[in-house]
């Protein structure tokens, strides 16, 4: 529940409010002024529908907001209200992001700029509520951009960007920001919410152009194709997700301008990194529980830091490759599981491990699997992703160049 | 007699039939040539159009068969859609030698497109060579052309309609391509698969009574329309999977649907009462409203599926006639203002019905029987 701390601007552009993450993309969808959400319940998720609920029962908002029947009807609906110009959010989680599949793999062939959070939870079977992140990882190589957020803050801040940059019309595609579940979905910290002016200055009016489905503009959306069309179709999007990079870029740094957040670097957060000679790399909020062991290794004499990732679609490879090849080792920690995957790591570590590759001089990837099903990261599990890593970076290949679960009963 | 040149690596035979109601046929002459070319040794492969599109009623539609000298050559026909050159082509009903558009996007092409110089196109028609050569596309390449006797054999998508044609039709292969199928192992394949001698017996029937008529470069028709349409990459195709819809009353200039047509019909614009009947009921909207209140067909756009015809309530204003006795897509309301005897000729010319008013046909009794 939101509880106003201070009503008074805390400068000219934001107020402050205690905020859960879910709040916190409730109160962006009332600054970007968005005109249909579609919703359906499923834990952590429905954290927005009912926050989003509140303020329009409360007078501050006005969208229409529609409750389908399901996932599937949920994303069909704010496609087909997308692409007759209206801007939309929608969100799901688990088993019911899957099961709205079908709606999600057609929004991002269409290009219609939908923007959605994913409230990462473990997929059923057996049901559970913690977060991991297969659910939004499963669209990974659909067309939807996939940022993540770390805090309440940044969820907020990348709400605010995310329908910016989906309906540049040089990207044009989805965007499905990762919410860890319960960690960042369901709990309060204080936000700075910014004023409607400010957003308003950000973030221009939704337009679809020529491609507004009225009529008056009498287009076929998706006819049926065959193998004559549809390489060319897919070679759009691609073209469309690599424009992503620099128009990300271009609304990180307005973003920064106008509100003063959001870091040096759009795609990737370091911290503790300038002398470091090994790091842990991953995304979401197991970096609030790393970023407290290293500061307890860095007590000890440690060089080490922390490379987060903000976008894993499009995946910023020049960042990565710019950043991790100045260290020793990288220990890769994923909150997912890719069964049978090379190596048998997570999805990733093999995606840092490709874009490493065809370097001449690059480090020692070790993958950890961690923290799934929401377990929590504990520091003795820190200090075993350290010491294997720092292995590793010795060269100790009984530990390096795979991949390892850390936290799990024998 | 002129056979196929031998060919040492493989022979392709591609089938063009009117979608879904002679999908089974085309589907029986390419499993043929395939287990026919078996029994001599040869393996084969056949393929049937993959997919929704076009296989809609009438719509032209290709299958084809590959016999190979061996597994490896056979290979570099596989996995395939379309071959783009063939040493054989059948076409299953006489009207689409006036052209095939497997693919709206491909445009009309001509018959013989894909055949390749010297090779065989095998029409199934109860007219003379002469006859389907003049609605045949004006060649660039010599090639022959074979008819067998027989009108074009209609069924439906699971329905097969056992009048030999596709024995007759493997008979005719056997014909032109011996090298590859020879009549002994189409009738050998025939045999095994019926156990009728009466089948056999149409296999030497088509083989027998085919008759070849070498075709030179620049024998044909230059009436019908060419229609060839680029297609655009990715830089120049709208985003967002967007095409351009028609404005209403517009018709779409790349997707033209009469080469689906194996009839069309004819208007007596003199006994046509108005009723609206033809306009209102057509599902292609071909009907246009003409000045003097008549409707007229925009040929075009007419598929020849007849309901027209069916819900005209004037005996003989509205006549099913076969494709192959026109040339031109021309609307015919003009033609009729200017010269109304000269039409009423023409009319009962390809109509064979007189022009003449008629007393209305009987209406059906109501609840009564059809």
């Amino acid at each position: 529940m939101a509880v106003e701390v201070k009503a008074t601007p805390t400068s000219e552009v934001e107020t402050e409010q205690l905020l859960t993450g879910c709040e916190a993309i409730a109160e962006a969808i009332r600054l970007a002024d968005v005109d249909v959400m579609a919703a359906y319940p499923i834990r952590p998720y429905d954290g927005v529908m009912q926050a989003a609920a509140k303020l329009i029962a409360a007078g501050k908002m006005d969208v229409e907001y529609i409750v389908a029947d399901g996932e599937h009807s949920q994303f069909e609906i704010v496609k087909h209200a997308s692409a007759v110009g209206s801007r939309v959010f929608v969100g799901s989680s688990g088993v019911g992001w899957f099961y709205a599949f079908e709606a999600i793999a057609v929004t991002a062939g269409l290009r219609l700029p939908v923007v959605a959070i994913c409230g990462n939870r473990a997929l059923d079977d057996p049901g559970a509520f913690g977060t991991e992140h297969n659910d939004s990882l499963a669209v990974r190589d659909l067309g939807w951009l996939l940022p993540w957020a770390e805090t309440a803050q940044e969820s907020m801040d990348l709400a605010l960007m995310a329908w910016r940059i989906a309906e540049d019309t040089r990207v044009s595609l989805p965007i499905a920001i990762g919410l860890d579940g319960a960690f960042l979905t369901h709990s309060q910290t204080l936000v700075k919410v910014p004023t409607k002016a400010a957003v308003d200055a950000f973030l221009p009016k939704y337009d679809l152009g020529d491609r507004l489905l009225h009529p008056d503009n009498p287009i076929t959306i998706a006819p049926q194709v065959d193998q004559d069309w549809l390489m060319e179709i897919r070679r759009q999007n691609d073209a469309a997700m690599r424009n992503a990079l620099g128009v990300i870029a271009k609304a990180h740094a307005d973003f920064k301008r106008i509100f003063g957040r959001g870091g040096d670097d759009p795609f990737i957060d370091e911290y503790m990194t300038d002398d470091a000679e090994v790091v842990f790399f991953g995304q979401g909020t197991l970096a609030l529980p790393m970023k407290v062991a290293i500061r307890r290794l860095r007590g000890q004499g440690h060089k080490v830091g922390l490379v987060r990732l903000k976008w894993f679609r499009p995946f910023p490879v020049q960042q990565i490759v710019k950043s991790l090849s100045r260290f020793k080792a990288v220990g890769v920690i994923d909150r997912d599981y890719s069964f049978g995957s090379p190596y048998y790591g997570g999805v990733l570590y093999n995606e840092v491990r490709s874009a490493l590759y065809s370097l001449a001089k690059r480090p020692t990837v070790v993958g950890f699997i961690a923290g799934l099903g929401g377990r929590e990261i504990e520091q003795p599990m820190a200090q075993e992703i350290f010491d294997k890593t720092v292995a590793a970076a010795k060269g100790d290949l009984s530990v390096g160049d795979q991949c390892h679960w850390i936290g799990v009963r024998d | 007699m002129t056979t196929t040149q031998a060919k040492t690596t493989d022979i392709t035979v591609e089938v063009v039939y009117r979608g879904i109601f002679q999908k089974t046929l085309a589907q029986r002459i390419c499993r043929g040539v395939v287990l026919a070319a078996r029994k001599g040794g040869y393996p084969g492969t056949a393929f049937a159009r993959y997919g929704d599109s076009p296989e809609r009623n009438g719509v032209p539609a290709k299958q084809f068969a590959v016999v190979a000298a061996d597994d490896t050559r056979l290979e570099a026909s596989m996995a395939r859609y379309e071959p783009s050159v063939v040493d054989v082509t059948v076409a299953v009903d006489d009207t689409l030698v006036k052209g095939v558009e497997s693919w709206a996007w491909y445009g009309r092409q001509p018959i013989w497109k894909p055949t390749s110089p010297n090779g065989f196109v095998i029409v199934t028609s109860d007219r003379s060579a002469e006859e389907v050569l003049a609605q045949t596309d004006k060649t660039d390449r010599p090639f022959t052309l074979a008819i067998v006797p027989g009108a074009a054999s209609f069924a439906g998508l699971w329905v097969y309609k056992d009048d030999h044609t596709d024995w007759r039709v493997l008979g005719a292969i056997a014909k032109v391509a011996p090298d590859w199928i020879t009549l002994e192992s189409v009738k050998a394949f025939v045999r095994e698969q019926t156990k009728d001698e009466n089948a056999v017996a149409s296999v030497q029937f088509g083989h027998d009574h085919t008759t070849l008529r070498p075709v030179k470069p620049g024998e044909g028709t230059d009436a019908h329309e060419v229609l060839q349409f680029d297609k655009p990459g990715w830089t120049t195709m709208r985003p967002g999977i967007v095409v351009d819809a028609r404005k209403p009353g517009e018709r779409n200039p790349f997707y033209k649907k009469y080469s689906a047509r194996t009839q069309r019909p004819v208007v007596n614009f003199d006994t046509c009462i108005k009723c609206t009947m033809c306009w209102l009921d057509c599902p292609d909207e071909c009907f246009e409203v003409t000045p003097t209140g008549h409707y007229e067909v925009v040929y075009e756009a007419c598929i020849g599926c007849g309901i027209c015809a069916q819900v005209c309530p004037v005996k003989d204003c509205i006549v099913m006639v076969d494709e192959l006795k026109f040339e031109s897509n021309d609307d015919k309301w003009q033609q009729w203002q200017k010269d109304r005897a000269g039409y009423n000729q023409w009319f009962e010319d390809k109509s064979g019905v007189s022009a003449a008013p008629k007393t209305r046909a009987a209406a059906p009794a109501a609840g009564g029987d059809d």
